[in-house]
């Protein structure tokens, strides 16, 4: 079923880890087995946030092995970098196998990218100016209590609570999804992507990389190659709903942008609210309730209805 | 007592096939009007009045309260501060009252029999969902499969409402006073719906009876849905509704569109097994 959610403001930086944090949580009933977050923070000048892992938290039940392979895998990421010339100006460690590092870097990042995911059980996940993407097993207030998410100040975000059917319950089948190189851009989804493998091929033949097999994957990456090739969020969005086959309901966040999109048949659930300061999104009014108290007016968007706001 | 085939709805083209088999007719007769309620069925003193306050509940323990106020003969009852919770007064086969002040979830107010329910806000996703009697008015939005199979009663919405609105509607009236979405009346078998407002693509589609009037634009219309003409008697009872829920538009009701079943895919259905496999 998954359930996700998304929250823009429009005058400036709230505490949008706490607000999304509270909005998954209500929707923990739609999918209790991992929970994500893609939250955009105020971005530096010519830094990055890079957030990785180095294992998976089930890898921790196997003992002291994996935890001296963890030691190791840091190690060979801070010597790459070292090697690659990149200037790490802070540093975290929110749980084991994840960390958030804070970087300067002014070469290639697909380049830095691609090198550190050669590092056995290294998987970026996310790399940008404003971005930061968490996710992992638990539901949201897990997750935001083990990241400190509570306090998080940005502008924007998106959320996803999961439940597992087509792929494992690990880190790397949870949402969000990064779109791999692309600084910023990430994607919450539900629903089913019916012509996955045949659009997957496409963009692979045409060089782009996938890290999983879900297919909520495929509408991040989609929709970085659009950006790229100078099309707007909106237009991106509409041209998914012709090319994209299935059932589907889909949010993508970008630096200062919030996107939505519905399938032709507008089978999966949405609910949107909107005022003069700020919008927030829901598979439930539940979620939106879990912030905003008092009653409100809320619509459902209708089939093949495309929206976008910026921050 | 009149055939089915004789009433005023069989008249208005709601129905033009004698129901046979066993119905809800055969249980509740006009005759045997203590049929109408459920042995079951708690006594209850719609002048007692009782509130329940639903902000730190949870469903289960709103809807517990709810049937203890029943059983302790309260006929009306408030509730505050519903949140947008799901699956509210669920399964209430009494006459009772109930007014709703807030917004509730999905799956509220699904298998009614009896109840009045007036809501000051929004509803979620299959509101009203097998609904058999009573009338149920919410005075915003609601969301997607509003009146999903509904059997009986009016279902009134004063706001838009969402896609497959009416969605295997088997008998019972949905009265929508904005827009209504994709696929509305979708394998609509009995009953009306009225749309005031613009109606989404594939309205009506694969109907197999019942009616739908379209007071706005309609995008398309699905399989099998064709046009009709709207005779006095749909005007009558088109004024008579919208009146009574406050809905009338200024200009009344001449502009209607009258949506029916096109019956061309009967042909397919009423064939037997055996002929079936013939044609397959």
């Amino acid at each position: 079923m998954c359930g996700i959610a998304g929250l823009i403001y429009r005058d400036g930086a709230r505490n949008i880890g706490g607000e999304m944090t509270a909005m998954l949580q209500a929707l923990k009933h739609r999918g209790p087995d991992s929970t994500g977050f893609a939250i955009y923070g105020e971005p530096g000048p010519s830094e990055y946030i890079m957030r990785f892992k180095v294992a998976e938290q089930e890898d921790l039940g196997r003992g002291t092995r994996i935890r001296r392979a963890i030691a190791e895998r840091k190690a060979a990421v801070d010597g790459l970098l070292d090697e690659l010339g990149v200037t790490v100006l802070n540093q975290d460690g929110p749980t084991e196998y994840a960390s958030r590092y804070r970087i300067a870097y002014d070469g290639d990042m697909k380049d830095l990218a691609d090198q550190m995911e050669e590092i056995e059980g290294t998987e970026i996940l996310s790399i940008g100016n404003a971005l930061e993407l968490v996710k992992d097993l638990g539901d949201a207030a897990d997750v935001s209590g083990a990241y400190d998410l509570g306090g998080f100040r940005g502008t924007h975000g998106i959320g996803h609570t999961r439940m597992a059917t087509e792929s494992d319950v690990d880190i790397r089948s949870a949402h969000p999804y990064w779109a791999y190189p692309y600084n910023d851009i990430a994607v919450v989804h539900n629903g089913q992507i019916t012509n996955y493998w045949l659009m997957r091929r496409q963009l692979e033949r045409s060089g782009q990389r996938f890290v999983s097999d879900c297919d909520s994957e495929l509408l991040a990456v989609y929709t970085a190659v659009n950006l790229e090739k100078g099309m707007t969020l909106e237009d991106s969005l509409q041209r998914s709903i012709h090319e994209i086959d299935g059932v589907f309901t889909y949010l993508i966040t970008t630096r200062n942008e919030l996107g939505m999109a519905k399938d032709t048949m507008a089978a999966k659930p949405m609910v949107l609210y909107e005022a003069d300061d700020m919008v927030a999104l829901a598979s439930e009014e539940v979620a939106i309730r879990a912030i905003i108290p008092h009653e409100i007016d809320t619509t459902d968007p209708y089939d093949e209805e495309v929206r976008v706001w910026q921050a | 007592m009149a055939g089915v085939s004789d009433s005023v709805s069989a008249q208005m083209g709601m129905h033009t096939e004698p129901l046979t088999g066993r119905d809800i007719k055969t249980k509740f007769t006009l005759r045997n009007e203590g049929g109408f309620a459920y042995h079951f069925a708690r006594d209850v003193d719609f002048n007692r009045r009782a509130e329940i306050d639903c902000a730190d509940l949870e469903p289960s323990e709103i809807n517990r309260k709810i049937r203890e106020l029943m059983d302790s003969g309260h006929g009306s009852i408030v509730l505050r501060n519903p949140g947008a919770k799901h699956s509210l007064i669920v399964g209430i086969l009494n006459r009772m009252n109930f007014i709703v002040e807030g917004s509730l979830g999905y799956f509220g107010c699904g298998l009614l029999d009896g109840p009045n329910v007036r809501i000051s806000g929004r509803v979620g996703w299959s509101f009203g969902e097998n609904m058999m009697a009573g009338v149920c008015v919410i005075e915003k939005n609601a969301g997607s499969t509003f009146g999903a199979a509904l059997r009986g009663g009016d279902l009134v919405c004063k706001g838009s409402v969402g896609s497959r609105t009416g969605i295997d509607q088997k008998g019972g009236t949905i009265i929508v006073g904005g827009d209504t979405g994709a696929f509305s009346g979708f394998m609509m078998q009995r009953g009306r719906i009225v749309v005031c407002g613009n109606a989404g693509k594939n309205l009506g589609d694969s109907m197999y009876d019942g009616t739908i009037y379209v007071g706005g634009e309609i995008q398309d219309l699905g399989v099998d849905a064709v046009p009709a003409e709207l005779t006095d008697l749909d005007r009558a009872w088109l004024a008579r509704k919208l009146t009574m829920y406050e809905l009338l538009p200024e200009k009344g009701v001449d502009h209607f569109t009258k949506i029916v079943a096109g019956k061309q895919l009967w042909s397919y259905d009423n064939l037997e097994p055996t002929e079936r496999k013939l044609v397959l």
